[in-house]
């Protein structure tokens, strides 16, 4: 199983998915309404390491966060 | 790095760093002090992190200052801020000062485009995600491109 957490103003609980590969969740945000904007402009982050491969494969209890834009300070 | 659940003591943090580095033999000191500026009728700033990106985010920048015989240091809040208050500090002490000069300039800018924090503007007590001001982080929408 995979927890996918969503960050900031993303007005989500984090949710349990069955999935393999960050390709899959890009299929379910892209086929959500409330997460198909947030696809365009979030990174991710896989166990608090930002990843820029869609290709990567996830494991089993990985944790996957999507960062939507930022502005500290 | 430091992390406050209310408005940052500016006086407090900054004179904390100049004295633990008043014995290093360091020539320059340089601070950005971050003050929420009243605009478009705000009562305040708030924030959200993400400490465990952000405190890598530091990390990296502690060694690359490092490299450059320098010293960073780093204080934020988290939650409400109102208005003239500060929210965020940055330093960096350096031997000399070419190298803090540089490495101010390079630290708190990439700060603004990669350091995991989320602002919003305090409207009627309401907090209003800041997306207009807000820059997409470094590998953003990787989830939104096709794959094949």
């Amino acid at each position: 199983m995979i927890k996918v957490e969503f960050l900031g103003p993303i007005e989500l609980d984090s949710v349990d998915m069955d999935i393999k590969s960050l390709k899959e969740l890009s299929a379910y945000m892209k086929s959500s309404d409330e997460l198909k904007d947030w696809a365009i402009n979030s990174a991710v982050a896989v166990n608090d390491v930002i990843v820029t491969d869609i290709n990567y494969e996830l494991k089993d209890g990985d944790r996957v966060s999507i960062l939507p834009p930022v502005c500290g300070g | 790095m430091e992390l406050y659940s209310e408005p940052l003591n500016v006086d407090k943090i900054t004179s904390k760093w100049y004295k633990e580095s008043s014995n290093l033999n360091y020539g320059a000191f340089i601070t950005f002090i971050g003050t929420i500026r009243e605009e478009d009728g705000i009562e305040a700033l708030s924030f959200d992190i993400y400490e465990p990106i952000l405190k890598k985010w530091f990390e990296t920048w502690q060694e690359k200052a490092e490299e450059r015989g320098a010293i960073v240091k780093m204080a934020h809040s988290i939650g409400d801020v109102p208005i003239n208050k500060s929210s965020y500090i940055s330093a960096v002490i350096s031997p000399k000062r070419r190298v803090a000069l540089e490495l101010i300039d390079e630290f708190v800018e990439d700060f603004k485009a990669n350091a995991p924090i989320w602002k919003y503007d305090v409207i009627d007590g309401k907090r209003v995600y800041a997306k207009d001001r807000s820059t997409p982080m470094r590998g953003a929408g990787i989830l939104a491109k096709e794959s094949n």
